[in-house]
């Protein structure tokens, strides 16, 4: 077992990989590419559910570590591991792999190689920016997940693919050129490259105030433009326009947000602390413009691009209100939104297969024709909305809850305003897209409802979002540990609150018994 | 004294000075109208034979040759290495893409093989006046090969701007050698490096460090030295470029390593500073240039140069650790530029037909491995993570950092942020959609010598990026060499201890 507790995660990181070869190098006939990745993205999945299942909640520092010198000079490490904070984001990434290769069975009809391998090696550069623990293995990763995604864009863009894949390539390139920056300055001043090591050297080091400030800036920033955070959401309207469905369901949120509590929370908490109220305030007008921008789209890639904005910012008011519920209600909200934006995203590809379109207007009244796309677009919604028994309301109550009591009443009424806004642009979408007269459209084409392949993906996701909701208590515990860092929380002495254990099962480890990681 | 036989200090240059000859006799005695292609394969494989020498001199105790004109020790080898492994790709890649008819294919290959020598003896090189004959040598062959299509009016333009510009930067650098011999009397670079420190007239050394530094930032073609690049890149046959773009300026940039850190380490306050606002030009115009090109060939004339910028920035690094980083940086570099060279000449041609970035919108869909590999050269060249152009990029900059030149990172870093914009506009038009007009060209196909010298380029980028360790030990060695205090001070003949 030891064995393969220390080998789990790299194959989990080189398995995509592999199949990424595999299918380049197999003959491209028929759908012999999509069953490789499917093949390959399944095993992956089942492997991340190794971790949970082998995790033990209550120990402190990461788990499944791996350490080896992978450079010596300058000393960069293959440093992985994980702990509560990227757990589940780790199973979020190979779950939604099998549903990516389900959304572009039939949506993706040449040059499958390709796609199919590039959408591995993306699944690999995800996977690695979660568990590395090596700021250059980090800052790897992270910019070889642009690569395959800006190809894809261009490749397979619906209209003007390349012009939205320079743009999102630009968007979070040049920003990255700061961030490597600082990781070389604090490089140059601690020797090493390992976020522990840094982590304490910052934490008890003398590196002076300004230099910090800058350097948790660079983080911040390179972050915020990867949610992305108001007003650095410039490239996400075109990517998710252009993206074949599978890369659009990944490519916002999760990646930005986990480094956000990483990297800039947990390298720079004192930094962190005094934007925080900046961060607050952006979050808040991001909840609010994204929605209301949201309410007035034509075109529904768009309206899911600032219906993301709008969910990613109250995940961003979960982190900045640095409260120790907020934190928690955000990671699992990651979570939540994965999993719902799978759901709508996999029914909207569907959709656009078979009717050309992404004009709402074009639509109505399909739910005669589509029963099954219309019962599960509905429930993605109301799950989206944050219909109480679902996913959704767990994480979006947390984090309210967290702002409610640690930030501030009216920012809380606020951001629960957005709330509101989300179930009228949502609601509004089903109403126009399935119900109303049947459009011209409608009435063009036979019926194609879902096949069996996507209901298999379908039903297991509804499955979990139901789960979610109702037995949040399996997720919690090891997410409220993860996010408890005993280290920031000295640090910021007085200004995390630190609220009872929502729920009795959750234990929070005791912030005596482990100072310093080593 | 010296126990090693001279002819062993200058072995690779002597192989490979036997291939070019023979090369050319049998292409004297050579039927007409026979097919030369042959001769390409001999080319091929005196460079290999080269490479294997130099390997092999590793095995010979670090020391000088010739009266202590030339050095051998791990510096050079790792360049003659470098240089070999570069011309090897070159005629591998011009095997097929030559067209069968075209004449004087013997002296193509001659040449080539040729340049070579002098390339390679410019790195082992430690007497100033050893290194002016090597590295006309160099430029000699290139010059000629620039002009290679005599046919075209952009060949022979490009070959005499190359050449009056070349000659030039060269008679500066023969110049500032005139004057450093002026202020110590020696020409031997240990020797100059003993002396310089306490010569009576300073101004003297400084001035000659200053007409050499213009001649060898020409060679690397580092702004304010740069104008010719384009031109040259876009008149010469698209496999010379591929040689030109690389191992002239590999051998450059160890000239340029070896006059400051190891004949004039004492002026490193005149010149870093220099060396700052070199690297920070270069990167900037580079760029800002290659922008606007539409011109495949010359974009990425102007990426060289700001490639050159960021190798430079190296220089800001402490002692060995920048030296090192620069090595390194110049073997990514040279793996990245050869094979985007050599997908560029299948993909354009020989003759060229097909020169814009726009000739190259959907060469994914029609050749993916093409296609693939251009995209996979131009994210190396991006600096994306796993490719040589990352590792020598963190290894340059991460050098500077440590010298505590941050200016210098975060503006090169921008750069690189800018560069991505015009290395993507390329990477994007291939990866698009093709419209089918008359721009769709024919489905390039891809021969066993091409396959190899591709599969060479992309093993050695991908290696430089994955696991760099062997390299950068490489590096690090040959940095102390040049470090060496001691190196044969006094007495030239003797051989250097090995460290």
């Amino acid at each position: 077992m030891n064995a393969i507790n220390n080998s789990i995660l790299t194959l989990i990181l080189l398995l995509p990989l592999l199949g990424a070869i595999a299918v380049a190098l197999a003959p491209d006939r028929e759908k012999l590419p999509n069953w490789i990745a499917l093949a390959t993205s399944l095993i992956t999945f089942g492997l991340t559910l190794h971790l949970p299942a082998h995790f033990v909640v209550g120990q402190s520092g990461f788990q499944f570590e791996v350490s080896r010198q992978w450079i010596e000079s300058p000393a960069i490490f293959y440093h992985v591991g994980v702990d509560g904070l990227s757990l589940w984001l780790v199973v979020l990434t190979g779950l939604l792999a099998p549903v990516g290769v389900v959304a572009s069975w039939t949506a993706i009809r040449e040059r499958r190689k390709v796609f199919y391998s590039l959408f591995l090696v993306q699944q690999t550069a995800m996977f690695g920016v979660f568990i590395s623990l090596d700021l250059i293995l980090y800052y790897g990763f992270w910019e070889l997940s642009l690569v395959p995604m800006a190809i894809l864009i261009a490749m397979y863009g619906r209209s003007n693919g390349p012009r939205a894949a320079l743009r999102f390539f630009l968007f979070t390139f040049i920003p990255s050129a700061p961030l490597l920056v600082a990781i070389l300055w604090l490089y140059a001043q601690t020797r090493s490259f390992d976020f522990v090591t840094m982590q304490a050297a910052i934490a008890h080091g003398n590196l002076g105030t300004w230099p910090l400030f800058w350097l948790a800036l660079a983080f911040l920033f390179a972050f915020a433009v990867k949610v992305p955070i108001f007003p650095l959401h410039g490239w996400i309207a075109d990517t998710f326009s252009e993206a074949p469905v599978a890369l659009a369901m990944v490519v916002a949120g999760k990646l930005g947000l986990y480094s956000l509590l990483r990297f800039h929370i947990g390298l720079f908490p004192v930094q962190a602390r005094d934007v925080a109220p900046v961060m607050v305030g952006l979050a808040v007008v991001g909840i609010l413009y994204g929605a209301c921008l949201a309410l007035v789209q034509r075109d529904f890639w768009r309206l899911m691009a600032f219906a993301a904005v709008s969910h990613l910012s109250l995940i961003t008011l979960g982190i900045y209100g640095l409260t120790l519920t907020g934190w928690e209600g955000a990671v699992y909200q990651i979570l939540n939104h994965g999993v719902v934006d799978g759901v709508l995203f996999l029914l909207l590809g569907v959709l656009y297969d078979s009717y050309a379109t992404s004009e709402i207007a074009d639509y109505g009244g399909l739910a005669r024709k589509l029963p099954r796309t219309a019962t599960f677009f509905v429930i993605g919604s109301l799950g989206m909305i944050g219909l109480p028994m679902l996913g959704n309301f767990v994480g979006e109550l947390l984090i309210l809850l967290g702002t409610f009591t640690g930030v501030s009443k009216s920012w809380a009424i606020a951001a629960a305003l957005g709330v509101i806004l989300g179930a009228a642009y949502m609601l509004g979408l089903i109403q126009r897209l399935f119900f109303g007269p049947e459009s011209a459209l409608a009435l063009s084409k036979p019926p194609e409802d879902l096949q069996r392949g996507q209901l298999a993906v379908i039903w297991p996701l509804i499955a979990l979002m139901l789960a979610m909701g109702v037995v949040p208590g399996l997720w919690l515990p090891s997410i409220e540990e993860g996010v408890y860092l005993p280290q920031t929380a000295e640090q910021l002495k007085g200004s995390v609150v630190v609220p009872q254990p929502l729920l009795p099962q959750s234990a929070v480890p005791a912030a005596t018994d482990e100072e310093g990681p080593q | 004294m010296n126990s090693v036989p001279d002819i062993l200090r200058i072995l690779p240059e002597v192989l490979l000075t036997a291939t070019g000859v023979a090369v050319m006799l049998t292409d004297a005695t050579w039927p007409a109208g026979r097919a030369r292609r042959p001769l390409g394969w001999v080319a091929a494989a005196g460079t290999m034979l080269a490479l294997w020498a130099s390997l092999g001199q590793l095995a010979l105790p670090a020391g000088t040759g010739f009266s202590g004109t030339v050095e051998t020790s791990v510096f050079t080898v790792f360049f003659h290495a470098l240089i070999c492994g570069l011309v090897l790709v070159v005629v591998l890649l011009s095997l097929d893409t030559l067209p069968e008819d075209s004449h004087h294919q013997g002296e193509y290959y001659a040449l080539i093989v040729f340049g070579a020598v002098g390339m390679c003896l410019l790195t082992g090189a430690v007497e100033l006046l050893l290194v002016f004959i090597a590295l006309e040598i160099s430029s000699i062959s290139t010059y000629i090969l620039t002009g290679y299509r005599k046919h075209t009016a952009r060949g022979p333009e490009a070959a005499i701007k190359y050449f009056l510009l070349g000659s030039f930067a060269t008679a500066f650098l023969l110049y500032g050698i005139a004057l450093i011999f002026g202020a110590t009397g020696t020409t031997q670079i240990y020797e100059i490096a003993h002396l310089a420190p306490t010569a009576t007239n300073q101004a003297l050394i400084l001035a000659g460090l200053g007409l050499m530094l213009v001649g060898i930032l020409f060679k690397v073609s580092a702004a304010p030295f740069h104008v010719w690049t384009p031109d040259v890149y876009e008149g010469a046959p698209t496999p010379v470029v591929a040689l030109l773009a690389t191992a002239p300026k590999v051998a450059a940039f160890a000239l340029l390593m070896r006059v400051l850190y190891e004949m004039l380490p004492t002026l490193r306050p005149v010149w870093s500073p220099l060396l700052w606002v070199v690297a920070v030009l270069s990167m900037t115009v580079g760029n800002l240039a290659a922008l606007r090109q539409q011109n495949v060939k010359r974009m990425l004339a102007y990426s060289s140069i700001a490639h050159a910028g960021y190798l430079l920035a190296a220089f800001a690094g402490l002692g060995s650790s920048g030296i090192a980083a620069a090595c390194f940086y110049t073997a990514a570099y040279a793996a990245m530029n050869v094979g985007i060279f050599a997908v560029i000449t299948v993909v354009s041609g020989y003759e060229e037909k097909r020169p814009l970035i726009a000739n190259f919108r959907g060469l994914i869909y029609r050749s993916p491995l093409l296609g693939g590999l251009l995209i996979f050269f131009l994210a190396s060249l991006v600096g994306i993570p796993f490719t040589g152009g990352f590792m020598g990029k963190l290894a340059s900059f991460s050098a500077a950092a440590e010298g505590g030149a941050f200016w210098l990172v975060l503006i090169g870093l921008l750069n690189s942020g800018l560069a991505a914009a015009y290395y993507l506009r390329l990477a994007l038009a291939a990866a698009q959609r093709p419209t089918g007009g008359k721009t769709a060209a024919p489905t390039p196909q891809v021969s066993i010598a091409l396959g190899a010298a591709l599969l060479f380029a992309v093993a050695a980028t991908l290696a430089l990026g994955i696991v760099p360790g062997g390299v950068l030990h490489a590096a690090d060695a040959s940095a102390q060499v040049l470090q060496a205090p001691s190196a044969g001070t006094s007495a030239p003949n003797n051989a250097v201890p090995p460290r």
